[in-house]
């Protein structure tokens, strides 16, 4: 028995080293230790054995089946790893073709991301964002901005009317949000209102359509000087860390005083001239470029709110008026107005 | 407004180069837009000549070769002039000079004869625009007399753009006071200090009347006489300094009337006496129909709020803005009546907007002159008519005149400047600054007491205006510090809504869209275009009054306009795919919700829309350009949906511009948003489109119902959820949305989720019918369900489908 033994595990082990392929090695384990295998039977029948016998052949049977079993795992991962190999070998792709394409994401509009800009700066220096109506009452507009009764803006030249009431027009600015504003919430008030505004007026520097944002603050005790540092704060997020501002007295209707205000030259520096010694062609060699106008709130509008807290006495402040495709035109260097509302879509894909 | 500098250093010579004084004013609120030099760069090479000589050209009729007296000798010179004959004193440039248009004069032969110099034509100096023959020059200066010394040559002049308030910038004295506010330096004495003697024959009311039919329409009509005037050419400082100014020389006495306007910022009009019969004017509105021909050659006819200066026959002049031709100051003239009046600004305003005429009077009426300044202009008038015409004042000065406003008396607080401001200017320096510009300033404690000038009585009425101008003389520039507010509200931010929209915008960008801005403008045939029936309120949209064309007359009442106008021109230019959006307003019948006690007049609801036109996804060898249908937008929805934390429900439901077979309507909480689907193929056609799909979402309902920043924890570790696979045969008719609804009924709350994920209808499942899987998600909250709990759900789930017509495939 112990030969026979010796035997299977001779035959057995060099079938096994011979053998070619994972297949024909499964077919191997089946035949030497699957449930019909002369070696498992002898394991089967070993109770049947004479007392004396039973150790030694079961011995030599499990010894034999041991190693069998490690040499079948040693040769079935022998033959998968070169099996695996030329498979991998054959499976090759181009890989010079197109990745698959992922879904291109899209583009925010300019004027859309030019105006969060402005409102996050704004947000970071304690204002609130508040939205009014584009089709306003002319007295939002108007009159409680103290434009007089026949002053030019209220011409049918420059503003657009509403054809079934005489005194419903398209807001020609932000403007009419700072009264609406302060009838709603007593003083303090710190708002910014980013929107579409109106002027009848179309050409290269003029649409018809634009937009703004507005900055209102009232308080007790605001002065000039802070108006001058909150539109630093927002000119230095706007145009870069180093810009400088220039106040130049102005007139509007609403502030007094009022001021018109430049920044400092972003591409030129200030200096009105490119390296080379060539004018800067952004601020057309003046160092500055005009950017917004702004002022303190005129008592005469706070007059109209007066009631609701606003004692032209007692709280004053500032606001300011800023076009959103100006910015975004002097910061992208976009050359014509209308090409905002064109919204070619090779534009559009420009900007991310 | 433009300011010749030798003009304004007449009055206030800040003693510096006219680019530094530009600084300084723009600094101060006078905006310089630019200085121009007016004439040759340098005088240099410019002198009187004599015409010694003057032959026709042997070789050119239009020709004459002249010798010239300079000075310094005799030259040839060959002149083109008609009028040039010997014994006439002339303007010459000499070889090396510059002309104005930057050319250097060498000599030269002209058909063959030396030439060396140019006798001058008035518009080749710039001194005014007179090219028909050079310039004939007093007879009394010498030859070689330098030219700059006889006429202003390369004249800096400043381009002002003089603000609304400031009327008083539109003249040169105005300009030099401000320069004198400014710098410092002495401000001459008033100009219209001195008048005119009046040695005339009678009383000015012997010649002429006035009567004043609207006086709130014209607080001050004032009018000399004057006789023997003698009518001719205005001597040459004369049209230079109207020529730098922008004024072209007519006659003596326009030339004038139009010199005393640029320097007072006062109009005035000359009427020729004899042209008005009987000497009667009157200022009365127009009657209905009237009309009357301008100086400018065109007839025009008036409206009732129209304010004329008539004659007994008729309209002699349009007030303020304009004379007529009937009345016009000619050759033949001889007497002149000289009005002086003042106008209602916003009555010329309306009047010549009305008429599409602006003229250098009404610019300055429309801002509203105070009555003061007529007689000013008066006296400077008859003084240049008495030394330049030649003519006789006649004593006396109609003057019909409503009550002139009383003078402006303010206080200014100290501390109220330094208050408003955040700088201290002493009460010396305000006082100071006051005092230059006009005002008269006496101090009261701390405080002071100011009385306005009439020139600057509609611009400053109260103390905060008074602070602005002492702020403005001060330096704001220089002096203003730079502070942020030491009060404030702690916390600024975006409400909810706000945030939400950028989230929402944000979504879609991240779904492959991008952002456009289109119009609030349409058309209001966009409506038939989109097939919006008559009834529907789309169709009704707010229409403009005054629209710039009819094509941007009507506000939009949807979005979807717009998209299909901005696919239609990416598609002609090119564009195959298109997947856009925009987040904008429409404008609807109703009232809006803003802040502020009036409602707005119109409802404004901001809505989210978007197109997708050829395919949402890119082509690739591996596939990929499905059609941009109707599923296609769906998804987006529901991604757009799912990223604000909102749940959304489809119906079916048809609009006027989509496919009625792939249309829905979409919901939340059960309530309309908006509408979703493929766009009708006529309407397509309308936009010469193959194929569009869209959606527009009310973004207030849908911010309303997002829970997004207010989820809350749910346990989905402790307890496993059970996963089972559901085919249901329905007849193909039933919604995917009723059988999911009566899977998720009957699973009750243990069901967690029914999502359907494949379609499939054939032979399998017979005709008429189609087969939904479904993936069930089963979960309790506090224990693992048993599969017999399962089961029973499974069973439950089997008979509700049995109630709606569906069968369980197995």
């Amino acid at each position: 028995m112990l030969e026979r033994i010796e035997a299977i595990r001779a035959e057995a082990a060099g079938a096994v080293e011979g053998a070619g392929g994972s297949a024909e090695l499964e077919e191997l384990r089946v035949r030497y230790l699957g449930r019909k295998a002369e070696l498992t039977s002898v394991l089967r029948g070993i109770a049947e054995l004479p007392q004396e016998e039973r150790g030694p052949v079961g011995g030599a049977a499990n010894r034999a089946r041991t190693e069998l079993e490690a040499l079948l795992e040693a040769s079935a991962e022998r033959l998968g790893a070169s099996e695996l190999e030329s498979q991998l070998v054959t499976d090759r792709v181009d890989v010079t073709l197109p990745g698959a394409p992922p879904r291109p994401v899209g583009h925010p509009h300019l004027i859309a991301r030019t105006t969060r800009l402005i409102e996050d700066t704004m947000v970071g220096l304690g204002y609130h964002v508040a939205e009014g109506p584009e089709i306003e009452h002319d007295y939002y507009n108007f009159t409680a901005l103290n434009h007089p009764p026949g002053h030019p803006a209220r011409m049918l030249q420059d503003t657009f009317y509403v054809q079934s009431h005489p005194d419903v027009l398209l807001r020609t600015h932000t403007s009419p949000m700072q009264v609406r504003s302060m009838e709603a919430k007593p003083p303090p008030i710190f708002v910014v209102v980013p929107g579409k505004v109106y002027r009848r007026d179309s050409d290269a520097t003029h649409s018809p359509m634009f937009h703004q944002v507005e900055g209102l603050a009232i308080a007790a005790g605001l002065t000039l000087a802070d108006l001058q540092g909150t539109l630093l704060a927002m000119c230095r997020a706007l145009f870069g860390g180093d810009r400088e501002l220039r106040l130049r007295p102005h007139f509007f209707p609403f502030t007094e005083p009022s001021v018109e205000v430049d920044v400092s030259c972003f591409q030129c520096g200030g200096s009105g001239e490119l390296e080379g010694g060539e004018r800067c062609n952004l601020c057309k060699g003046q160092g500055w470029i005009e950017i917004l106008g702004a002022g303190m709130v005129d008592p005469n509008v706070l007059g109209f709110v007066e009631p609701h807290g606003y004692d032209p006495e007692q709280v004053q402040g500032f606001a300011f008026g800023i076009g959103v495709e100006r910015v975004a035109m002097l910061r992208h260097g976009v050359p014509d107005l209308r090409r905002f509302f064109d919204n070619d879509v090779r534009m559009l894909e420009q900007f991310s | 407004m433009r300011v010749p500098y030798s003009w304004l250093r007449e009055y206030c010579d800040p003693g510096m180069e006219p680019a530094a004084l530009a600084d300084r004013l723009v600094m101060t609120g006078t905006e310089v837009e630019r200085i121009e030099t007016v004439g040759p760069p340098s005088a240099e090479g410019f002198v009187v000549g004599k015409v010694v000589a003057c032959e026709k050209h042997p070789k050119a009729d239009r020709l004459s070769a002249c010798t010239v007296d300079t000075g310094d000798g005799e030259r040839p010179i060959v002149c083109g002039a008609p009028n040039v004959a010997a014994g006439q004193t002339v303007a010459v440039a000499l070889p090396g000079a510059t002309m104005p248009n930057g050319m250097k004069l060498r000599k030269a032969k002209l058909r063959g004869l030396p030439s060396e110099g140019m006798i001058l034509a008035a518009d080749e100096l710039e001194v005014g625009e007179d090219h028909d023959g050079i310039m004939v020059l007093d007879d009394q200066l010498a030859a070689g007399t330098p030219l700059g010394e006889v006429m202003p040559l390369g004249e800096a002049v400043l381009e002002i753009e003089v603000t609304p308030n400031r009327s008083d910038c539109f003249g040169v004295h105005g300009v030099a006071r401000e320069v004198h506010a400014i710098s410092g330096a002495p401000l001459a004495d008033d100009p219209w200090a001195e008048d005119a003697p009046a040695d005339g024959d009678g009383e000015a009311s012997d010649y002429a009347s006035v009567a004043v039919e609207v006086p709130e329409l014209c607080p001050r009509f004032t009018a000399r006489v004057f006789t023997d005037v003698e009518i001719g050419p205005s001597p040459l400082w004369l049209q230079a300094r109207l020529a730098a100014a922008g004024q072209r020389p007519i006659n003596n006495v326009v030339d004038i009337t139009n010199y005393v306007m640029l320097l007072t910022a006062q109009p005035l009009h000359a009427f020729d006496l004899d042209e008005v019969p009987g000497g009667e004017l009157i200022v009365r509105t127009a009657g209905a129909g009237e009309k009357m021909t301008t100086l400018d050659g065109v007839e025009r006819s008036f409206d009732a709020e129209t304010v004329l200066v008539c004659d007994r026959n008729g309209p002699s002049g349009i007030a303020g803005i304009m004379g007529g031709q009937v009345s016009e100051v000619s050759a033949k003239t001889t007497r002149v009546l000289l009005e002086v009046a003042c106008w209602n600004g916003t009555n010329i305003l309306r009047t010549s907007r009305m008429l599409g005429l602006r003229s250098e009077a009404s610019a300055r009426f429309e801002k509203q002159l105070h009555p003061e300044l007529c007689l000013r202009a008066q006296r400077i008038a008859s003084r240049l008519l008495v030394e330049l015409c030649g003519a006789r004042m006649v004593p006396g000065t109609i003057d019909v005149a409503a009550e002139a406003p009383e003078p402006r008396r303010l206080t200014l607080r100290a501390a109220r400047v330094g208050g408003l401001l955040g700088m201290t200017i002493s009460q010396d320096e305000q006082r100071t600054y006051l005092e230059r510009l006009g005002f008269a300033a006496e101090p009261e404690g701390e405080d002071l007491r100011v009385t306005v000038p009439p020139d600057r009585h509609y611009d400053v009425a109260r103390e905060v205006d008074l602070i602005e101008e002492v702020a403005r003389v001060h330096g704001i520039d220089e002096h203003l510090p730079t502070t942020l507010p030491a009060t404030g509200e702690a916390v600024g931010g975006l409400s909810r809504e706000q945030r939400l929209r950028r989230r929402a915008e944000d979504g879609l960008r991240d779904l492959g869209f991008d952002q456009v801005v289109g119009w609030s403008f349409t058309d209001p045939g966009e409506a038939e275009r989109l097939r919006i029936p008559a009834g529907d309120a789309r169709a009704t949209p707010v229409l403009l009054a005054n629209p710039l064309s009819e094509e941007q007359s009507a506000m939009r009442t949807t979005l979807l306009g717009s998209l299909l106008d901005i696919a239609a021109r990416n598609v002609a230019r090119g564009a195959g795919d298109l997947s856009l959006f925009e987040s904008a307003r429409v404008y609807l019948d109703g009232e809006g919700e803003f802040a502020g006690d009036r409602p707005s007049p119109v409802a404004e609801p901001h809505r989210l829309a978007a197109i997708g036109v050829g395919s949402l996804s890119q082509r690739s060898w591996r596939g990929g350009g499905e059609a941009a249908d109707f599923f296609a937008l769906k998804g987006i929805v529901e991604a757009l949906a799912r990223g604000l934390g909102a749940e959304v429900a489809f119906s079916p439901a048809e609009e006027p511009f989509l496919h009625p077979g792939r249309s829905a309507a979409v919901a939340v909480a059960g309530a309309p948003i908006g509408w979703l689907g493929e766009v009708h193929p006529l309407v397509c056609r309308a936009w010469d489109l193959d194929a569009a799909a869209a959606f527009e979402l009310d973004l207030a309902p849908l911010a309303a119902a997002a829970t997004l920043g207010e989820e809350t924890y749910e346990d989905v570790t402790t307890f496993p959820a059970v996963y089972q696979d559901l085919a249901v045969v329905v007849p193909a008719a039933k919604p995917a949305s009723a059988v999911r609804e009566a899977i998720l009924g009957a699973g009750g709350d243990l069901l967690q989720a029914a999502e359907v994920f494949d379609l499939y209808e054939g032979e399998q499942v017979g005709e008429g019918n189609k087969s939904l899987a479904l993936n069930l998600e089963f979960r309790a909250p506090d224990r693992t369900l048993t599969d017999e709990e399962v089961a029973g759900l499974r069973d439950r789930i089997k008979a509700k489908l049995d109630e709606i017509g569906g069968t369980l495939r197995e």
